[in-house]
């Protein structure tokens, strides 16, 4: 059995620890008094699915934007804590610029213009400061999450006024300003903003705005819209009802699954699709198209089980029921309608498909391009699902003992059985490849096959002491696993209040997972919890000498 | 209006292969009687660009049994003939994990290019040395450096400024070529120049939106002012790319923009498609060059951890490196071999765009200085001695070519280190530790 204190610990230095933790490793935090840790405010670069939830709720989801923003690093399993750290290199800078420029060409392009302009200028051809202030003070509340000063107000129009008299052209002034409005810092990194506690003399607390934002980019992965700006300027959000409202609010707007799918994406790296590519030769039916719609499908399980149907998170790793697309039909040899669009479908019983991991997302995504991997995808699961850390492989290891000049072996677990021959291999290998070895009736692309190399394959293995036969089993054993619901709890918490988990937020997730329990698994429950939990605005000024820290005034 | 082509129609026209040369207006009228300055009196520009390939080598085919000059080519490096008076190669030379832990295929090509070993695998001290030498020859030029890859991951780049900050590489043929030969691009060779009024007025814009968010600044912490700063730091060089595009630009003889690429190329790692993107990017880094779009690039051929594949062939060449047998006969890993010929043949083909593309009364190449290295030797066991490395190119006569250097055992890092002073970046040493390099590798200086 695995504490949940190993969960919040996160990473293990050497693989015996490892061992250890995954074995039972004594409860590491226990007896400490619960308490909210307050973290630093953070400023953080928004992510591509921020900008785009962003530019599609102001602008409308026909702007394209690019589908990838430069790569950040992982932190603590999550993308999303990366952009809170992200150094910014000009090469960014110049991107986020262009991002900006071509957004701002589409908005006020001839064919859109009018829409979002709420005047008509004076003449096109020359400055209109009135209609430049109409557009500009709405949208640059929207982007800057914020209401703008007069001051900022006043200059922008004026830089619009003088772009359009040196172009003669209204509407070429007023884009530039917007492009510039979306490279500015204001808007593509989001603020954490602090200013004195009136009810705790002595102490800081997230500003109105910052307090909107931090809301809105939990449930809805977006910006403040205007109801929520709204309770920001009239300070209803810093009440507790005024906060409770606006949660309920976000909780049940259709734009949750924005936010559902952006958590799950990240915590299961489906990042890593946008360059997954598979051997054509050895597996023919996961063409170019296959991991999108493989990510998509996953991401609509997910969203359908937890949105959709309100259901428990632990089913995820049963359900059979999906969406599917011909490609993918044929990938799971099964019958659907011929076409490109999503349609749902429910697998058969004896169709081995149970669960979010024995669909082809899982399967293909934690595999080389022209093979499966039990060792990777053993990593993947502890990763991913059940936020261990797996150590890498030791410097110089002496692969000579994998060596087998007769090279008979026909399957993953008759060649995997040689790094148990290896102390310094075996202690690593035994935390990932005995459930790995649980998908190996999945090839490399998340085909069912019975055999390989002619030889049966025998999936059965154990997850932390709980034996399975299968995949299907081996999702029933993640289902009942306590790692799974801590951490998703854990994984979810640090998403919201963007830090890592540290020990002293032991009790709070402690709470939270009672909390879970009590609501079915429901992660809507949870996000609620969550929100009107103490952690979730929780915030104090950081010492100077690592100061990061915005006052509003 | 320039008429799009096709990249297939690209790689294969007027900008194929060694074909580089054909069509492109040498003008002469542009340079002065030395062919050695542009007519201007400045003088041709010189260029810093490293080449990266992952995985090593191995040892018995690929390190010349000969040293100097006429040095012989084994099997794994024989696509290097062509290029061999262009290049030197660097064997025996090593790198040291300093004590700290060898971080698999992190540790050599940090040292390597930032001259400290890293404690972890998010570890890098200081910058690389391309941001030092674009920082000293970058300028003037509207993209300070340009970093690319072959892999169409931008993940992969060995170019930094510091922990968490890694230059972001241009992974796409078509995104590249609208960065630099987009609608701003302005021909040097124009025989007219206006400044764009949408250009200024864009510019008086940006400027007046920095100078309203400038304030922001005082209000920060120490963590995030810097992270801020560096902001600021990309949004005026944001700035003062637009303003280079006001300027009438230097006439740039071998400047000849190419026709649109508008076809993106498929994913994937698989060699063929790596070799063709890797063309593709390198003919597009080439013009830029030859444009003065820049002065310092990076090209990644493959990453640290090469997942490149044979097409119907199930294990990567990473994964090969440590599962393959070494034949008996051979004496070495075959396929491992194979994906190393692909890497040098790639090698070779960059140099040979360098060395065929004429600039002055020479080429590109000879107006150049290009550093190449990999991350491990023999990748099998992860070693760092005599992680092998070339330079290609002479930076305008200042160093010889056509060596082969036994390194004997000192710090790779000599190379980088010469290298920096040959473009005239004063220092007197670098790198940390038993990484540190305080002699020139005086063989390569004339």
């Amino acid at each position: 059995m695995i504490s949940r204190a190993f969960i919040v610990r996160g990473a293990l230095a050497v693989c015996l620890i490892a061992v250890m933790a995954v074995v039972g490793y004594g409860i590491y935090y226990s007896n400490r008094p619960p308490a909210v840790y307050q973290g630093p405010p953070t400023v953080k670069l928004i992510s591509q699915p921020q900008y785009a939830n962003t530019v599609a709720y102001i602008f409308g989801d026909d702007i394209e934007v690019p589908p990838q923003f430069p790569p950040v690093a992982r932190e603590d399993g999550l993308l999303s804590l990366g952009y809170a750290n992200t150094a910014i290199t000009p090469v960014v800078v110049e991107r986020f610029y262009r991002y900006g420029q071509s957004v701002a060409e589409q908005v006020l392009g001839p064919d859109r213009r009018s829409y979002f302009v709420p005047c008509t200028p004076a003449s096109v051809k020359t400055a209109d400061g009135e209609c430049a202030r109409d557009f500009i003070v709405p949208i640059g509340r929207l982007l800057y999450r914020r209401t703008l000063s007069s001051d900022e107000v006043a200059a922008y129009v004026d830089l619009a006024n003088t772009a359009a008299t040196q172009l003669q052209d209204f509407y070429q002034g007023l884009s530039y300003v917007l492009s510039a409005m979306m490279a500015s810092p204001e808007f593509v990194f989001i603020w954490d903003r602090l200013e004195d506690d009136p009810d705790n003399p002595g102490q800081v607390r997230l500003d109105a705005y910052s307090k909107a934002s931090r809301l809105s980019f939990f449930f809805w992965n977006s910006t403040p819209d205007d109801q929520l700006l709204n309770a920001a300027e009239t300070g209803q959000i810093h009440t507790e009802e005024g906060v409770r409202r606006q949660v309920e609010r976000l909780v049940g707007s259709p734009r949750l699954k924005q936010s559902i799918r952006a958590f799950f994406a990240d915590m299961l790296m489906f990042d890593h699709f946008e360059n997954l590519a598979k051997d054509s030769v050895i597996y023919p039916a996961y063409g170019p198209g296959v991991s999108g719609d493989a990510a998509e499908q996953s991401l609509r399980t997910i969203t359908h089980h937890l949105v959709d149907n309100l259901g428990d998170y632990r089913d995820l790793f049963t359900t059979r029921e999906t969406f599917l697309t011909n490609t993918l039909a044929a990938l799971y040899r099964v019958p659907v309608e011929p076409s490109r669009e999503f349609v749902p479908h429910e697998f058969a019983e004896d169709s081995h498909r149970d669960g979010l991991l024995t669909q082809v997302a899982f399967l293909s995504l934690h595999s080389h391009p022209g093979r499966s991997s039990p060792t990777l995808r053993g990593k993947g699961l502890r990763e991913s699902l059940l936020c261990q850390e797996v150590p890498r492989p030791p410097p110089n290891v002496d692969f000579s003992n994998f060596e087998d000049a007769a090279g008979d072996f026909k399957t993953a677990r008759e060649r995997l059985v040689r790094h148990s021959s290896d102390p310094a291999c075996a202690n690593c290998h035994k935390i990932t490849d005995p459930i790995g070895l649980g998908f190996e009736n999945f090839d490399g692309a998340g085909q069912f096959r019975a055999r390989e190399g002619g030889a049966l394959i025998d999936a059965s293995g154990e997850l932390d002491g709980i034996p399975f036969a299968d995949a299907s089993a081996l999702g029933e054993a993640v289902k009942q696993h306590p790692g799974t619901t801590e951490c998703v709890v854990s994984r979810l918490l640090a998403n919201a209040i963007n830090r890592p988990n540290r020990a002293e937020d032991v009790a709070v997730i402690d709470d939270l997972l009672g909390d879970f329990a009590q609501h079915g698994y429901r992660i809507t429950d949870l996000m609620r919890s969550i929100a009107l939990s103490e952690a979730f605005f929780a915030v104090a000024e950081p010492s100077p000498d690592v100061a990061t820290v915005a006052r509003a005034d | 209006m320039k008429k799009p082509i096709s990249r297939r129609k690209f790689l294969k026209g007027t900008l194929g292969g060694a074909a580089v040369t054909v069509g492109l207006p040498f003008l002469e009228i542009f340079l002065n009687a030395n062919g050695n300055a542009l007519a201007s009196g400045l003088p041709i520009p010189k260029r810093f660009g490293t080449w990266f390939w992952g995985l090593g080598m191995n040892r018995e085919i690929f390190v010349p049994k000969t040293v100097g000059a006429g040095f012989d080519l084994p099997e794994e490096m024989a696509s290097l003939a062509p290029v061999r008076d262009h290049i030197n190669v660097f064997s025996n030379f090593d790198t040291t994990t300093d004590g700290r832990p060898n971080i698999c295929h992190y540790t050599g090509w940090v040292v390597l290019r930032c001259g400290t070993a890293p404690s972890d695998r998010s570890d890098l001290a200081g910058q690389s040395v391309d941001v030092m030498m674009a920082e000293a020859i970058g300028r003037g030029t509207p993209f300070r450096q340009i970093d690319v890859n072959a892999t169409g991951d931008a993940r992969d780049t060995h170019s930094f400024r510091g922990r968490n900050a890694y230059n972001v590489p241009e992974t796409s043929p078509v995104a590249f070529y609208q960065r630099i030969f987009g609608p701003q691009f302005q021909d040097p060779n124009s025989p007219t120049f206006t400044p764009n009024p949408k250009i200024m007025a864009e510019k008086s814009v940006l400027s007046g939106v920095i100078e309203q968010t400038a304030s922001l600044n005082k209000a920060l912490g120490a963590d995030d002012r810097a992270r801020l700063d560096q902001y600021f730091t990309g949004l005026r060089d944001m700035e003062n790319q637009l303003a280079y595009f006001l300027e009438k630009p230097e006439p740039r003889p071998a400047c000849h923009a190419p026709g649109a690429i508008t076809e993106e190329m498929p994913l994937g790692l698989d060699a063929e498609l790596i070799a063709e993107r890797h063309k593709l990017m390198s003919q597009i880094l080439v013009m830029a060059l030859a444009c003065d779009q820049t002065r310092v690039f990076n090209m990644t051929y493959s990453n640290s951890f090469a997942a490149t594949v044979k097409k119907g062939h199930e294990k990567s060449h990473h994964t090969e490196t440590h599962e393959e047998l070494v034949d008996p006969e051979l004496g070495y890993q075959p396929m491992v071999s194979w994906y190393t010929r692909r890497s040098m043949e790639a090698w070779s083909y960059f140099v040979q765009q360098l060395a065929n593309f004429p600039e002055g009364d020479g080429t590109l190449l000879d107006n150049a200085l290009v550093y190449a290295h990999s991350d491990q030797s023999f990748a099998k066991v992860h070693s760092l001695e005599g992680i092998p490395m070339f330079t290609a190119g002479s930076a305008g006569g200042r160093i010889k070519t056509g060596l082969h250097i036994d390194g004997q055992r000192s710090p790779g890092t000599r190379l980088p280190f010469t290298l920096m002073r040959v473009l005239d970046l004063d220092i007197d040493a670098w790198g940390s530790g038993a990484n540190r390099a305080t002699n020139d590798i005086a063989d390569i200086l004339v």
